[in-house]
C-alpha cells in the first residue's frame, strides 16, 4: 500500500506546507487551531516515517524509496532521494521527536504560538530533506535553509541574551558550510555530477582528498560540535526555547555527524586515515575536557550542553576509530562496530538528550530558573517527576539497561582493539559523566527543600507526563533491546567499512 | 562609395522606445494633473510593446546592422528584455510614491524611458561610437533624475556629485577609447579584436588604453575603488528614482563590460583577468564590511550593492562561456533583488516619511507579519541563504571561479559573504526580535503591497526552480 507513494517526498514536504498553513492559521490571540493543525501535521509526518521502518530492507545496503528528478539541468542538480540503514532512523529520531516537541510547546509558548509551531515544522521538513538528499546540492540547500527557522527561534523565544545566540549560531555554522560549498564545486568538476554516490566512487588524488577533508570538517566539526568550535552550543542552548534545545540537541547535532559518514568518510577515506590522529585526538579532547567543563557549571542547561559535545565526542571518535584499528590489529574486522556504536550513540542521545532538555523545561516553566542552587529537595514536592529525572539521568551517565550504555559501550569496545590509552581517556567518561549528571541530580532533585519556591511547585500534568512517559519508555527499550536498532544499520555499516579500506587514490599519482 | 541599406528591423525595439518617449513627451503636456495617469499607462504600454518587438526578434544567432555598430545576439535581446521588465516593475512600485512627493510627473517617466533606450542602445552596442552614445544617454537621464526635486537639498547634493564623477569616469573611457582607436584604427569591436589577435600591435598601448576604459566601466558598476559617489546617490536620490539606478543600469553596465572585455579585448584576457581579481576582491570586500557600519538602509544597501558588483565581476573574470553566463545570471538576479530591497524602503514609508534608517524595521513582525517574512525572504536571498535565488547566482559565479582554478579566490568571496550576512541578519533581528519603536500603522496601497509581495515571492519561487533562466543565460553564451 505504501510502496506506490513517494514517502520522502511526503515526509519533507508535508511538514513544510504543513508549516506554512499553520503560519496562516495562526492569527487568533490563543492560537489554538494553529496549535491543533500543528500537532495534526506532526503526527501525520509521524504516521508516514512507520512505513519507513517497517518496509525497510534490512538486507542490502543500495539506497532505498529512491526518488529522481532533474531539477536544475544547467547543472546536472537532481532530486534525488533515498535512505539506507545510515539515514533512516535519524529520520524517525526527527519526527519522532517533532511530536514531542510540538506537545511540549502547548501551553509555555505564548508569545505568537503559531510562527513557533510552523518554525519547527518547516525545519523537520528541511532535516528530514538533509537526511534523505542524494545530490549534493540538493542537500546543501535544506542543510542552509534549516538555519533559517532556527535562527527565528531562538532570537524570538529565547532567554535573556538570546540576540547575541542566535546570531552567534548562524555565522558560525553558515561559515563552516560555506567550505564545505567549495569542496562540492570542486568535486562537481572532477565527477562531472552532484549525485553523492558518484562522489563516493570518485578516484582523488591524496592531497587534494586532505584539502577536501579539511573543508568538509569546517563545516561537520562546527555542526557536532567538536571542540574547539563548540562555543555556539552552549550559548545557542541556553538562550533557546526548550524545543529549540530539543531539537538542536536531539537532531540538528547529528546532522554534522551524519556528514561524516555520508561525505568525509567514504569521499575521502585516505585523508580519513591520513588525519584520524586527528579526529580522535579531538573526539578525546571533546570527552574527557568538555566532561570537566561540564561539572562546574551552575546552570542545568549549559551542563547538559557540555554533556552533548562530550557525547557527541564518542560518536565522532567511533566514526574514526577504524584505522587506528586496522593499524594495530591489521585488518578492518573491527571497524565496524565503532562506526554502529556511533550510530547508536547518535539515535540514543537523540532519546537521552532530548528527555533531559524536555526535564529542565519542565522545572524552568515552573521557577523560570535554570541555576542549580534556586533548586533542592524537588523529589518532596515532585516526586512523579522526580523518578523521570533520575532515570533520564542514569541514562545520561551511561548506566547499564539504559540507551545511554549500549553506543558508549561499543566504541570503548572499539577503542581497546585500537589502543589502550584511547580507550582508557574515552571510559573515563563513565566516570566524569556519572559525577556531573548525578551531582547535579543531587543537588536539584535531592536534599533539603531550601528555596519556598520550590515547596510550591506542582507535579508535572498528564501533557508532563506524557512526553517524559514516552521518552523513558524508548531510553529504557534501547537500553535493552537494541537489536532492531542495529540489524537496520548493519549491512549499510558493513558496505561503508568495505569502501574506505580500499584506497581512493588513484594509482601512480599521490 | 556605395550606400548599403542597414537592416531597420533588428533595431526595431529601439525605434519604437524613442519615437513612444518623444510621443509621450508630447502627449504629456496637454494632460493635466489629474489625467496624468495616461503618461503612466503610456509608458508602461511602450516597455511591454518593446519586450514583445524584442521577443519577438530573438534569434540564437549573432546579426550586425548599421555598418556594424549594432548587433544583435540572444545575449542582448535577454538583457533588453531584463531590462523593460525590471523597469516596468519600477514603474509598479514607485506610482504612489511619487504622487505622494508630488514627483508623478511627465519629467519622470520620459527620462526614464529615454534612460531605457540608452541602456539598449549600450546593450546592442558593437562600436565604441554607439557604446559611449548609449552609456551616455543613460547617463543624463540618470543625473536628472536624481535632481528631480529641485528643492531637496541632499538630492541636488547627490545629482550633482553623481554628474561630475560620472562626467570625469566617461572621460576616463572615453581617453581609453581614444587611445584603442589611435593603436588599433578602428572604432569597431569586431576590427580592434581581429587587429588585437594579428599581434603586430605594441601590448603596452592596449593595456593602457585597457585600463582607462576599465576604471570607467567599474565606475559605472559601482566596484571599489571607484564606488564613492555610489553610498551618496542612492542615499541622497529619492527611493523611487534610486530603486531605479540600483537596478536596470546594472544591466546595461554588465552588457557594457561584456561588450568592451569579451567581444573587443578578448585577446588581452590576460591583462585584464589580474585587474578584474583585484576589483572584484576590494568590492566585495570593502562593500560588506562597510555596510556593516550603517544605520541608514539605503546605505546599507548601496554598499551590499558594491558586494554583488563584485561578484558579478567574479563570474565575468574566469574568461570562459559559463562565467559570463554567470556573471549574466547574477546581475538579473541583483535586479530583481534590488527591486525588491528598494520596494521595502518604498513600502515602508509614507507621505512626509522616509523609513530609510534601520530604526524604522524595528518589531515588524509584530506591526504586520507578513511584509515582515516578505523582507526576510529578500534578506536571506542577498546574504546568498538557500533555497532563495541569491543563493543560485553565488553558486553559478563561484562555480566558474573554481572551475577555473582560482580555488583561493573562491574561498575568499565566500568568507566575505559570510561577513556580510552579519548585517542582512542584523535587518531580520531589528524585525523579529525587537520591540517596536514607531506604531504607525503600515498602510501602503494595496497596488504597491501586491507588487511587493509577488516580488519576494518571485524570490523564493526563483530559488526552488532556478533552472529555467539559468538556462536561458547559458544559452545566451553558447554561440
Amino acid at each position: 500500500m505504501f510502496a506506490d507513494l513517494p514517502l520522502l517526498s511526503l515526509l519533507i514536504w508535508v511538514p513544510i506546507i504543513g508549516g506554512l498553513l499553520v503560519m496562516l492559521a495562526g492569527s487568533g490571540r490563543t492560537g489554538l487551531e494553529a496549535k491543533v493543525l500543528a500537532l495534526l501535521v506532526s503526527l501525520l509526518t509521524f504516521a508516514l516515517s512507520i512505513p519507513l521502518f517497517t518496509g525497510f530492507d534490512t538486507g542490502t545496503a543500495a539506497m532505498q524509496f529512491t526518488e529522481f528528478k532533474p531539477w536544475i539541468a544547467a547543472f546536472g542538480i537532481n532530486y534525488h532521494l533515498g535512505v539506507d540503514g545510515i539515514s533512516m532512523p535519524l529520520i524517525v529520531l526527527t519526527t519522532f521527536t517533532t511530536v514531542l516537541v510540538v506537545i511540549a510547546g502547548w501551553e509555555v509558548i505564548k508569545n505568537k504560538p503559531a510562527q513557533y509551531m510552523a518554525a519547527f515544522l518547516i525545519m523537520e521538513g528541511l532535516m528530514i530533506g538533509v537526511f534523505s538528499a542524494l545530490d549534493a546540492m540538493l542537500f546543501y540547500v535544506f542543510w542552509e535553509a534549516m538555519l533559517i527557522p532556527m535562527f527565528i527561534v531562538i532570537g524570538i523565544w529565547g532567554g535573556a541574551n538570546r540576540v547575541y545566540a542566535t546570531i552567534k549560531f548562524f555565522l558560525y555554522t553558515f561559515l563552516g558550510s560555506v567550505f564545505m560549498l567549495v569542496a562540492l564545486l570542486w568535486l562537481y568538476g572532477q565527477a562531472d555530477s552532484f549525485a553523492i554516490l558518484d562522489f563516493h566512487a570518485l578516484p582523488i588524488s591524496a592531497t587534494a582528498q586532505i584539502w577536501i577533508f579539511l573543508a568538509f570538517l569546517v563545516a561537520f566539526a562546527v555542526k557536532v560540535p567538536m571542540w574547539p568550535v563548540h562555543t555556539w552550543l552552549p550559548d545557542a542552548h541556553v538562550q533557546a526555547p526548550t524545543g529549540g534545545s530539543v531539537i538542536l540537541a536531539a537532531i540538528m547535532l547529528k546532522l554534522g555527524a551524519y556528514g561524516f559518514l555520508r561525505f568525509s568518510l567514504p569521499i575521502t577515506p585516505d585523508a580519513s586515515q591520513t588525519l584520524d590522529w586527528l579526529m580522535i585526538g579531538l573526539s578525546l579532547i571533546a570527552v574527557a575536557y568538555i566532561g570537566f567543563v561540564a561539572l562546574v557549571q551552575r546552570d542545568m542547561k549549559k551542563l547538559i550542553a557540555y554533556s552533548s559535545i562530550s557525547h557527541m565526542g564518542f560518536v565522532t571518535l567511533g566514526f574514526f576509530i577504524p584505522w587506528a584499528i586496522a593499524a594495530n590489529t591489521g585488518s578492518f574486522s573491527g571497524a565496524g562496530l565503532g562506526i554502529s556504536g556511533g550510530m547508536v550513540q547518535m539515535i540514543s542521545h537523540g532519546f537521552v538528550s532530548a528527555a533531559m532538555f524536555l526535564a529542565v523545561g519542565v522545572m524552568y516553566d515552573r521557577m523560570h530558573s535554570r541555576e542549580i542552587n534556586d533548586y533542592g529537595g524537588v523529589v518532596h514536592v515532585m516526586p512523579k517527576f522526580a523518578g523521570f529525572m533520575v532515570l533520564f539521568a542514569m541514562a545520561n551517565a551511561g548506566l547499564p539497561g539504559t540507551a545511554g550504555f549500549v553506543g558508549e559501550f561499543m566504541v570503548i569496545l572499539a577503542a581497546f582493539q585500537a589502543n589502550f590509552w584511547i580507550a582508557f581517556v574515552a571510559a573515563s567518561t563513565l566516570i566524569l559523566g556519572a559525577a556531573y549528571t548525578l551531582w547535579m541530580v543531587k543537588r536539584v532533585i535531592y536534599g533539603e527543600i531550601r528555596n519556598q519556591k520550590v515547596a510550591a511547585l506542582k507535579d508535572i500534568n498528564p501533557r508532563e507526563f506524557l512526553i517524559l512517559g514516552v521518552l523513558a519508555f524508548m531510553v529504557i527499550l534501547l537500553g535493552v533491546w537494541p537489536a532492531p536498532l542495529l540489524e537496520v544499520m548493519d549491512v549499510t555499516v558493513q558496505q561503508l567499512v568495505e569502501h574506505i579500506s580500499v584506497s581512493k587514490v588513484p594509482a601512480g599519482a599521490m | 562609395m556605395n550606400f548599403e541599406m542597414p537592416n531597420f528591423a533588428l533595431a526595431m525595439p529601439e525605434m519604437f522606445v524613442l519615437g513612444m518617449a518623444c510621443l509621450i513627451l508630447l502627449v504629456d503636456l496637454f494632460l493635466n494633473e489629474r489625467s496624468r495617469v495616461v503618461t503612466y499607462l503610456l509608458s508602461q504600454a511602450t516597455l511591454v510593446g518593446a519586450f514583445i518587438l524584442t521577443l519577438s526578434l530573438y534569434t540564437p544567432v549573432r546579426e550586425l546592422t548599421f555598418s556594424g555598430t549594432f548587433v544583435l545576439d540572444p545575449m542582448a535581446s535577454v538583457l533588453k528584455m531584463a531590462v523593460y521588465a525590471v523597469v516596468f516593475v519600477m514603474f509598479l512600485y514607485t506610482r504612489s510614491y511619487l504622487q505622494a512627493r508630488q514627483m508623478f510627473t511627465g519629467e519622470f517617466y520620459t527620462l526614464a524611458l529615454f534612460g531605457v533606450l540608452g541602456m539598449m542602445v549600450m546593450i546592442s552596442a558593437h562600436s565604441f561610437l554607439t557604446l559611449y552614445l548609449g552609456l551616455e544617454l543613460l547617463s543624463l537621464s540618470m543625473y536628472a533624475m536624481v535632481a528631480l526635486q529641485r528643492d531637496n537639498r541632499v538630492a541636488s547634493e547627490a545629482a550633482m556629485k553623481y554628474f561630475l564623477l560620472g562626467a570625469m569616469a566617461s572621460a576616463m573611457l572615453l581617453y581609453g577609447m581614444s587611445m584603442l582607436y589611435g593603436v588599433t584604427g578602428s572604432l569597431d569591436l569586431g576590427e580592434i579584436s581581429r587587429a588585437i589577435d594579428e599581434g603586430e600591435i605594441e601590448r603596452m598601448l592596449l593595456v593602457f588604453g585597457l585600463v582607462f576604459m576599465l576604471v570607467g566601466v567599474a565606475f559605472k558598476l559601482g566596484a571599489v575603488p571607484f564606488h564613492m559617489w555610489v553610498p551618496d546617490v542612492y542615499h541622497g536620490a529619492p527611493t523611487a528614482v534610486t530603486q531605479f539606478i540600483s537596478t536596470a543600469p546594472k544591466i546595461a553596465a554588465f552588457a557594457l563590460l561584456i561588450r568592451l572585455l569579451v567581444d573587443g579585448l578578448g585577446g588581452l584576457q590576460s591583462e585584464w583577468h589580474d585587474i578584474l581579481v583585484l576589483l572584484a576582491i576590494l568590492s566585495i570586500s570593502v562593500g560588506n564590511i562597510i555596510a556593516i557600519a550603517q544605520t541608514n538602509i539605503k546605505r546599507m544597501l548601496a554598499y551590499s550593492g558594491i558586494a554583488h558588483a563584485g561578484f558579478l565581476i567574479l563570474g565575468v573574470l574566469s574568461g570562459t562561456a559559463e562565467g559570463y553566463a554567470a556573471g549574466m545570471f547574477y546581475v538579473i538576479v541583483y535586479a530583481v533583488m534590488g527591486l525588491a530591497g528598494f520596494g521595502m524602503v518604498l513600502l515602508m514609508s509614507r507621505a512626509g516619511f522616509e523609513a530609510d534608517s534601520l530604526e524604522d524595521y524595528k518589531g515588524l513582525n509584530q506591526r504586520n507579519p507578513w511584509f515582515a517574512l516578505m523582507v526576510l525572504f529578500i534578506m536571506f536571498s542577498m546574504a546568498g541563504v538557500p533555497p532563495f535565488i541569491g543563493f543560485w547566482a553565488k553558486l553559478a559565479v563561484l562555480q566558474a571561479v573554481v572551475a577555473s582554478g582560482l580555488i583561493w579566490l573562491a574561498v575568499l568571496a565566500v568568507i566575505f559573504s559570510v561577513i556580510g550576512a552579519f548585517y542582512y541578519l542584523r535587518v531580520i533581528k531589528l524585525m523579529y526580535f525587537d520591540a517596536p519603536a514607531d506604531e504607525a500603522r503600515i498602510e501602503p496601497g494595496r497596488e504597491l503591497a501586491a507588487v511587493f509581495s509577488g516580488n519576494a515571492l518571485v524570490i523564493l519561487a526563483m530559488g526552488l526552480f532556478p533552472g529555467a533562466l539559468m538556462a536561458i543565460c547559458i544559452q545566451a553564451f553558447a554561440l
